[in-house]
């Protein structure tokens, strides 16, 4: 059975190597070095996001506020930057983290503490953190010049091509595996969402864990927040609007189930490269910019009807001869 | 053989604790705490003119109420609003009359919807993933059409439509009167046919309703195609308002209509809610919206409470029965 | 002896009803005790009790004579007692070896695979399964899920073992070798509950007894002192006949004939007639392909080949609302996910499949609603404290009633029962059985999908076998024997354990 699920993803592998051929044979710049690694380089932030949604998934939850946490994060950052003192981009991205997994904390505490639909909390907190970024900043956006030189450069800082964001992208990618598929409480997480009643009946706390997904996916939204706002050198209230639809988007076509106890982090990984190389393809396709939304949404369905063909099921196999095929 | 009543005896601190109860009762706290903060709130024209902010989207609520009652969702509304305000300005622009634009921008609607009822039946997708897609794709063609332009050449008789008033005294708008009308039709259809039952079955236990007899898929597609219909509906009269139309009509609409149906009382889960809930309940927002910014508060703070507000109308009652619980 | 595990004057109360009333038991190392009763006795209370959902009210649980608080089930696990439920309670995406060590797998920091797959192999080894520990759960049949339980119960080194209706949907063949485990672990010196209804069973399997009635003790002992009727008396209050007198019914002419139903699957080459006033018995094992039969000719599915004629006239069904017009009635096998809609009230569900009798212009009409629910609700003796009381409160056999009710109220010609008596009571069971007579005696024409041989022999006029999606054997009434029937209906030529 995990040859099959394998047999899926090495499917989404092949599809996106062969994205790539396609668009390369139209536009060979596309498939140069660095234009490879500038995919990467640009896909960072999707692959820390799914992986953290990956995890909120799995235990039958959603988490629609993870833009309007990358953003209002990344300006109360930028804020410090701006008028605390100038401190190198690791201190920034641990700040970072911590602010996040607060956010995230609240939204656990009201869906694993008192019960609340997920998907009221994070449309709520979605409002509402969004909005905190126009009353705490006072409407204004801070500027590259406004930051700090530490807190710019960290995300520059390249290795091999590859800039910051990407190799915390695989740190974090690395250490979720590792969490999801070797200890307990990762392995508990697919409990939580594949039988709630079962997992506590095996003695797994729910309402611990799903607290700590969305601490998790938080945390990993507050990181996120920091590395884009030094980045792009901007912070304000519109950062990355809509940003969650795409997130989720990636990773239900990389095979995660928005019904819980189905998922991985590869798959993740995955989806979000699908996604990134298609809106990167585009403008070396002549594609106007205005395209990009039409071509994500095809896509998107394609890949989602796609998925779904594969995972139909026939009637229950009862014949001796419809055993044997 | 006893005799089984056939209705539990009528208590009333079980009516005075329903949601719809409760909702009067705010919306009552709404009008009394507005009006001692400002004089401006009762003016009779300056509450007409606060239906127009919400009754675009109160009339995409109506349908959505019933999507989320038969468990599903409907995350492309905004994005279908957009794509017909945009075909009916470009029906504007081409000359056609005013009975024909109307047309166009509800036919392109129905089309939306139709559109997204196949993907879901057919595909046997969750409702939230495929209208994920359908929005970008929706929003993504509107973008393609118009690129960065506006569309602003609208015939004086369109605008009208969204601009005057249809009743003289009281002051009522077209859209509130049509949102009204629409309300009582579909307070009719759910609560009182026999095709309103069947949607709460689905929403109930949908296996059980199929084995029932009850055609679910269909019924599910023209539940999808009325949100389109709606949309088309509310799109038109966005433009007729506003008289230009932009790529970014409706954005973000859907999490306003989603918060509208949500707070009347209606369960995300299935089964169970009402059209009066969800009507008392764009009211309650609407008019404290409209409190709000008479007060001058700012347009995103107002954002932030109704966020607080939706996450405490269903936290509270939780919490309440959680301390009862330990009490008792 | 010091028993297992004990339960002293124990009370346990809900909004509204007590649900036990200071009962008093104990289980003995190395015994299997039955625990008996209707319904709503309180036996699924004492269960929840034991595995740690519940906490009592009054009263103590002693585990060895020494008392225990179970604040979660995780103490329960800890105290030694493991639970295998009707339905298992498993998580189908994850394999064997993941679901016996959920909650407690071995290791360190990190899980350690290989200790969980070896410890697996091996508990699965002891009890003779015939399936590996890297297996996922959704490919296992129920009976081989219910052997991960015991292996998951054998994982947490379980002095008592709690079975509550293990053998619902098991086949013959199955049940044997579960008994077989069962005894394996008595004579480990594990102290066993075993809850069922089926008396063939206890008096097969349990070497003690206890029996509750509406939440109070009403008796306990050996199970080789008490006969069948001595128990039934316990359970109802009264003494009841399992099987009413088949009752004799001219039968009238053909009214449903199936030729060469066929699907691609899950059965082939269905052929047999049906007459008025006739109770068709399909009797078989667990997959053997009955009810997908039966939702095909309900139009829940769709077949490859084959002929349905209704008085001679063919019919082209293609959803249940085709069959319903058709005049047939599909009363489920699962009648909380298939059969009723939980959250609604009995008038809803029983007008659900009906509505369209009591639209009065454009609206419904709730008289109309309510006068057709009470006069259903009274021929079929449901017991609920009012007509919109929400069908998730009732119990199993009221519940089944109320199933019944909405299809009755369709006045349907060809009624498909599947499975009807299915974890119910004595007593409910003894009415189903009655009203089905009944429905006979007044024209219907009925079909009687069960996998219990008392029933499908004591009600039917003609038996079907069926074994693989193929009708293997017919049976006329008097011309049959039990042996007969079980060995078509394990393939001629594998006898029964």
């Amino acid at each position: 059975m995990t040859w099959v699920l394998r047999h899926r993803e090495m499917a989404l592998a092949l599809l996106i190597a062969a994205m790539v051929v396609a668009v390369a044979t139209y536009a060979p710049a596309f498939a140069a070095p660095a234009s490879l690694l500038g995919v990467l380089n640009d896909t960072a932030f999707l692959f820390m996001l799914a992986v953290g949604q990956t995890m909120v998934l799995l235990t039958r939850g959603i988490d629609l506020s993870v833009a309007a946490n990358l953003a209002l994060t990344g300006m109360l950052v930028a804020l410090v930057g701006q008028y605390g003192p100038d401190l190198p981009g690791p201190v920034y991205l641990v700040l970072a983290a911590v602010i996040g997994a607060g956010l995230g904390l609240v939204i656990g505490g009201l869906i694993g503490g008192l019960g609340i639909p997920p998907i009221v909390v994070s449309l709520g907190a979605l409002a509402i953190y969004r909005g905190l970024i126009v009353v705490i900043g006072g409407g204004d956006q801070v500027n590259a010049s406004e930051m700090g030189a530490g807190f710019q450069a960290f995300p520059k800082v390249a290795l091999f091509g590859l800039t910051s964001p990407v190799w915390i992208a695989v740190a974090i990618a690395l250490a979720a595996q590792v969490f999801l598929t070797r200890s307990r409480t990762g392995r508990s997480l697919y409990a939580v969402g594949g039988n709630p009643v079962a997992a506590r009946y095996c003695g797994v706390s729910v309402e611990r864990i799903e607290v700590l997904v969305y601490v998790l996916s938080g945390a990993i939204a507050g990181i996120c927040g920091y590395l884009w706002v030094a980045r792009y050198g901007v912070a304000y209230s519109e950062i990355a609007l809509g940003y969650e639809l795409t997130v989720i988007a990636a990773c239900v076509i990389g095979g995660v189930s928005i019904g819980g106890g189905v998922g991985t982090v590869p798959g993740a990984l995955l989806g979000a490269l699908f996604l990134g190389v298609v809106v990167n393809a585009l403008p070396t396709m002549q594609v106007s910019p205005f395209w990009q939304m039409a071509v994500a949404g095809a896509v998107i369905l394609g890949a989602v009807v796609l998925n779904a063909r594969a995972e139909a099921q026939s009637g229950k196999l009862i014949l001796p001869e419809a055993r044997r095929t | 053989m006893s005799t089984i009543p056939d209705r539990p005896p009528f208590r009333l601190s079980q009516l005075l604790l329903t949601w719809e109860v409760i909702l009067c009762g705010l919306l009552v706290a709404v009008f009394v705490l507005n009006a001692l903060a400002t004089p401006w709130f009762l003016d009779v024209y300056n509450l007409a003119d606060a239906t127009y902010n919400f009754s675009e989207k109160a009339i995409i609520a109506l349908p959505m109420a019933l999507l989320i009652l038969t468990r599903e969702i409907d995350l492309s509304v905004g994005a279908m609003a957009a794509l017909a305000a945009l075909a009916v300005g470009m029906a504007a622009a081409a000359g056609l009359p005013v009975p024909v634009l109307v047309l166009v921008g509800l036919a392109t609607g129905l089309a939306c919807g139709m559109f997204n009822g196949l993907l879901v039946t057919q595909i046997g997708v969750p409702s939230i993933v495929i209208t994920i897609g359908t929005m970008s794709l929706f929003r993504g063609v509107a973008q393609v059409t118009l690129g960065d332009q506006a569309l602003t050449s609208f015939p004086p008789g369109f605008t009208t439509l969204g601009q005057s008033y249809l009743v003289k005294w009281p002051p009522l708008p077209l859209s509130f009167v049509l949102f009204l009308a629409l309300a009582v039709a579909f307070t009719l259809f759910l609560h009182r046919t026999a095709a309103g039952r069947r949607l709460f079955a689905i929403g109930a236990n949908p296996t059980a309703a199929l084995f029932s007899g009850i055609d679910v898929a269909r019924m599910r597609f023209w539940l999808f195609a009325a949100s389109g219909l709606a949309s088309g509906l509310a799109g038109t009269l966005l433009a007729a308002r506003f008289g230009v139309v932009r790529p970014n009509a409706a954005l973000g609409w859907e999490l306003d209509v989603i918060t509208m149906v949500i707070f009347g009382g209606v369960a995300i889960a299935g089964g169970a809610g009402s059209i009066p809930g969800v009507v008392l309940s764009v009211f309650v927002l609407g008019f404290a919206t409209f409190g709000l910014a008479l007060l001058n508060v700012s347009g995103i703070v107002i954002t932030v409470l109704l966020g607080l507000l939706l996450i405490v109308s269903i936290a509270a009652p939780l919490v309440i029965r959680r301390l009862a619980g330990v009490r008792g | 002896m010091t028993p297992a595990l004990s339960i002293r004057n124990v009370t346990k109360r809900f909004p509204g009803v007590t649900a036990l009333d200071c009962v008093s038991f104990d289980l003995l190392p190395g015994t299997v005790t039955a625990l008996v009763g209707e319904n709503g006795a309180g036996k699924s209370t004492i269960v929840k009790i034991l595995t740690g959902i519940y906490t009592p009210d009054d009263g103590q649980v002693l585990v060895e004579d020494a008392p225990a608080r179970f604040a979660s089930p995780k103490d329960a696990w800890g105290a030694g007692i493991a639970a295998i439920h009707q339905e298992t309670v498993m998580f189908d995406e994850l394999s064997v070896a993941e679901n016996v060590f959920m909650g407690h797998m071995p290791g360190g920091r990190l899980i350690d695979r290989a200790a969980m797959v070896a410890r697996t192999e091996a508990l699965l080894t002891r009890i003779d399964a015939d399936f590996g520990a890297s297996v996922l759960l959704k490919n296992l049949s129920v009976a081989q899920k219910h052997m991960v339980e015991v292996a998951r119960a054998l994982s947490h080194k379980a002095r008592v073992v709690i079975m509550d209706e293990p053998t619902a949907a098991l086949s013959r063949h199955e049940i044997g070798e579960l008994f077989t485990l069962v005894a394996r672990l008595r004579a480990e010196g594990r102290a066993i509950l075993f809850i069922s209804h089926k008396f063939d069973e206890i008096f097969r399997i349990s070497d003690r007894w206890v029996c509750l009635r509406d939440g109070k003790l009403a008796g306990q002992g050996l199970t080789a002192e008490v006969t069948e009727p001595e128990l039934v008396r316990l359970m109802v209050g009264r003494p009841v006949d399992q099987v009413f007198p088949k009752r004799q019914i001219s039968l009238g002419e053909v009214v449903l004939e199936v030729d060469g139903l066929s699907n691609a699957t899950e059965f082939a080459d269905l052929s047999f007639d049906l007459r008025r006033g006739e109770i068709l018995g399909f009797y078989g094992l667990v997959g053997a392909g009955r009810s997908e039969a039966m939702q095909c000719l309900f139009g829940l599915t769709r077949p490859t080949r084959g002929t349905v004629r209704r008085d001679g006239r063919p019919l082209t069904i293609r959803k249940p609302a085709d069959a319903i017009a058709a005049g047939f009635a599909y009363v489920p096998e699962d009648r909380q996910h298939q059969g009723a809609a939980l959250s609604l009230g009995i008038r809803e569900n029983t007008t659900l499949a009906s509505l369209a009798a009591h639209v009065k212009g454009w609206f419904l009409s709730a008289g109309s609603e309510r006068r057709e629910t009470r006069m259903l609700g009274e021929r079929l003796d449901v017991r609920a404290a009012t007509w919109e009381t929400a069908v998730g409160n009732l119990s199993g056999g009221n519940q089944q009633k109320v199933v019944i009710a909405k299809w009755l109220a369709t006045r349907p010609r060809v009624v498909i029962l599947d499975e009807p008596t299915k974890g119910i009571d004595v007593g409910s069971k003894a009415a189903v059985h009655d009203f089905i007579g009944e429905l006979a005696e007044e024209g219907l024409a009925v079909i009687l999908v069960t996998s219990e041989l008392p029933e499908a022999m004591g009600l039917a006029d003609r038996l079907l076998v069926m074994h693989e999606g193929r009708i293997v054997a017919r049976f006329t009434r008097g011309d049959w024997s039990a042996e007969a029937i079980v060995a078509a209906a394990t393939g001629a030529g594998d006898k029964a354990a």
